[in-house]
């Protein structure tokens, strides 16, 4: 008998098993509860529903009441109330469950119907997939080995549709591919607010194509890729480069902004190619804005910095990390920490300034947000230098501070961490002036003009933590190995506070943590493996009253919004 | 263990002599000399290949020169001593062949790695990778071992399929260029 269900619940049975949903929820979610798959191409669950490539076919059924008395109608040969099963099957996506609902997701006439749609699915296919980017995570390849047929009963000539078409910048289209599942359209319109795809032509001359005289070249047009269930709309910069089965998968968290964005690292033998959105239903759905997904690029950038340096000189990482120490053993020091450094970086730059007697300044980075996913804070970690401590308030864009001291000859060595100070405001005149010591990945003016450059690792390349405008602390892994020559920047704070005295820290994240928990109030109780991979949000009433200069994106709303 | 002495049996007075035994190895000799050899004087003399035989993989063109290969990567994916390492490539807009879109940009066998199975030719969706009759690679280096995209051409040849269905598929989409054969 059907359990009686929560207010807001709703008891279905799905294949003989009762369960209880949300009110609301469609048929296929219902089914992914119980693990029960139901293919579909055109369903997304980010998206409104087009119920068009009627993948999802399930058998619906609701209890037998007398029409006259709306009593039960018991069947004599169970004692149990009679299933009116629809004689056609139903599709799941369309199909939002009412009490007492009975699916079958797997009979014979819902094989038989999805087998009828993949036929026709395939009947103008090209069979590309030699030559297909999204072989390996096609969502035809995966339905046909379930529900196709293994050979084809057409034998008329296939459609022949534009193979190369450059929808924008960063999407090119094959039309051949294409199953008009109308996802592309639907993203376009609902979540990028920039509705230039649409459909033209009828019947299987049907085809996508952009609104003449416009692009698909906003921000998020690869989400589009993404979303793509088959090999029609690809990525131009992740075009023919590698085959999918081959890249390990490694969670990682966007750069790009204070949002935070769950992202996917796609890399062979150390080496990237590309970056795709990770579903966190907190913090990004399955979105990710496009330029977010170019920065892997940095990591093997030309100016990637990959020698130790002492006075322009090639150096071992020791002499270099006992010279720095005594230039900062000299007195007079500014610390630059960065909101990019993870968690953890932060919390040994704080300790080092802490054992050097100085506060750390942070540099801002600031943009108009695009109210989505990328926010006006364009450092991913502002709020974990908050944390810390290594701040207590919020950073500015120049270093006016600190190019005072400079010109007042207070400050005579500057302890850089990844920030280029040229960038922050500081003159060449004022670089010269004093002994830096940078710690960064890339090479610029701040590393030209140091004393001591010490090679570090890029965000893709090490571990660590971020603490993103919602205040939601997320994990990201290495992906690759950093280039010869480089060091963690863990290893590097470690061994400067070694050779400054201090007492010995952990140089790994797993190490840290424990030292991280027991100082840092807001981590404490907490430990890097426990950090779930969609994040954990921490208590931010401490900072409440800081002006965050974050507007509204799609799951944060400001403070003072989120009063009013 | 009980040690059981034998007695060693004398020789007779025509096995002392030796003689019978040198005259019955001498026959064998003579008779040797004039049967027909039954070894091949390697490597001047090569043995003929069975069919089916699986020597060193090789690329093919098609009868109209198009390299058949499209770098799909299932060999690579599939070589069990990961000897295949393919650089995929798109092929330019102007080309001939552009119809095809996809080519190796390079392709490299370490023939220090093969280990001659036939998977690779097994599984290419294309026909594009051969095991040819030869069986004998040899070189100096480690790199001259590794053979890149041009040798391996040069090894393959020519594949004479009648598929043609690259072919066909351009000549559907000058087709509907055209206004179609299609409906």
């Amino acid at each position: 008998m059907i359990a009686a269900p929560k207010p807001d619940l709703v008891t279905v049975n799905i294949d003989g098993v009762d369960i209880a949903v949300p009110k609301g929820t469609n048929v296929i979610e219902a089914a992914k509860q119980l693990q029960k798959d139901v293919p579909h191409y055109c369903y997304h669950p980010k998206l409104t529903v087009a119920g068009n490539c009627r993948m999802c076919m399930v058998e619906m059924g609701m209890p037998a009441v007398d029409p006259a008395t709306k009593a039960p109608v018991i069947d004599a040969a169970t004692g149990k109330q009679k299933i009116n099963w629809i004689p056609r099957p139903q599709i799941g996506c369309g199909t939002t469950v009412a009490p007492g609902m009975h699916i079958k997701t797997s009979s014979p006439m819902v094989k038989d119907a999805r087998e009828g749609v993949m036929e026709f699915l395939l009947v103008n296919h090209p069979l590309d997939c030699p030559i297909c980017d999204q072989a390996g995570e096609c969502k035809l390849q995966e339905q046909a080995t379930g529900y196709g047929r293994g050979y084809s009963r057409f034998i008329e000539e296939k459609n022949v549709k534009p193979k190369r078409t450059q929808l924008g910048p960063r999407v090119t289209l094959d039309d051949e591919r294409c199953i008009l599942c109308s996802r592309c359209v639907r993203f376009s319109k609902e979540i990028a607010k920039d509705d230039v795809l649409g459909f033209v032509d009828r019947g299987s001359y049907s085809t996508l194509t952009c609104h003449p005289g416009k692009k698909l070249e906003n921000n998020y047009s690869l989400n589009t890729v993404d979303i793509c269930p088959v090999g029609a709309l690809t990525s131009t910069d992740f075009r023919f480069k590698m085959r999918v089965w081959f890249l390990k998968q490694t969670n990682t968290i966007d750069i790009e902004s204070s949002v935070g964005v769950n992202a996917v690292i796609w890399s062979r033998e150390g080496v990237i190619y590309r970056l795709t959105p990770r579903r966190n239903d907190e913090v990004n759905d399955t979105w990710m804005a496009d330029s977010g997904r170019l920065l892997y690029k940095q990591v093997a950038a030309a100016r990637r910095l990959s020698a130790v340096t002492l006075h322009g000189s090639a150096s071992s990482l020791d002499t270099a990390i006992s010279s720095a120490a005594e230039l900062l053993k000299s007195g007079s020091i500014a610390v630059v920490g960065s909101g990019r450094a993870s968690v953890e970086e932060q919390f040994l730059l704080k300790k080092l300034a802490g054992q050097l007697g100085v506060k750390a300044s942070l540099v801002a980075r600031t943009a108009q947000g695009d109210k989505l996913l990328i926010s006006a804070d364009r450092n991913p970690n502002v709020r974990g230098a908050l944390v810390t401590g290594l701040i207590s308030a919020l950073p500015a864009a120049q270093l006016t501070q600190l190019a005072a001291d400079i010109d007042d000859g207070k400050v005579k060595t500057v302890l850089t961490h990844g920030e280029d100070l040229a960038a922050a405001g500081l003159s060449a005149a004022q670089l010269a002036k004093v002994n830096i010591i940078y710690l960064g990945t890339h090479a610029d003016a701040t590393s030209a003009a140091a004393k001591v450059v010490l090679p570090t690792l890029h965000t893709f390349e090490k571990a660590g933590t971020f603490v993103n405008q919602q205040f939601r602390i997320q994990k990201f892994a290495a992906a690759v190995p950093g280039p010869q020559g480089t060091s963690n920047d863990l290893v590097v704070l470690a061994k400067l506070l070694a050779a400054l005295g201090a007492d010995a820290t952990a140089s790994d994240v797993h190490g840290l943590w424990s030292t991280l928990s027991a100082s840092v109030p807001a981590l404490a109780t907490m430990l890097y493996k426990n950090i779930p991979e969609t994040g954990l949000l921490l208590d931010s009433t401490p900072w409440a009253g800081l002006p965050f200069v974050e507007g509204e994106s799609l799951k944060y709303k400001p403070a003072a919004l989120a009063v009013a | 263990m009980a040690v059981v002495t034998v007695e060693r049996k004398p020789l007779s007075f025509l096995e002392r002599t030796y003689l019978p035994n040198i005259a019955a190895g001498l026959a064998t000799t003579f008779k040797r000399m004039v049967q027909p050899a039954e070894t091949l004087e390697y490597p001047e003399q090569r043995p003929a290949i069975p069919a089916g035989y699986r020597g060193v993989p090789t690329l093919v063109y098609d009868p109209n020169g198009r390299e058949k290969c499209v770098s799909c990567q299932l060999c690579e994916f599939v070589c069990p001593p990961k000897a295949i390492r393919i650089t995929p490539g798109e092929i330019a807009h102007d080309d001939a062949n552009a119809h095809v879109e996809k080519r190796p940009e390079e392709f490299k066998i370490d023939m220090l790695r093969c280990i001659y199975c036939g998977l690779c030719q097994e599984v290419c969706p294309e026909e594009a990778i051969w095991l040819q009759n030869q069986y004998s690679m040899t070189g100096y280096t480690r790199e001259e071992m590794v053979n890149d995209k041009k040798r391996l051409y040069e090894l393959g040849g020519t594949l004479p399929d009648a598929h043609h269905k690259w072919d066909k598929k351009k000549a559907a989409e000058e087709a509907a260029a055209h206004g179609g054969a299609h409906h």
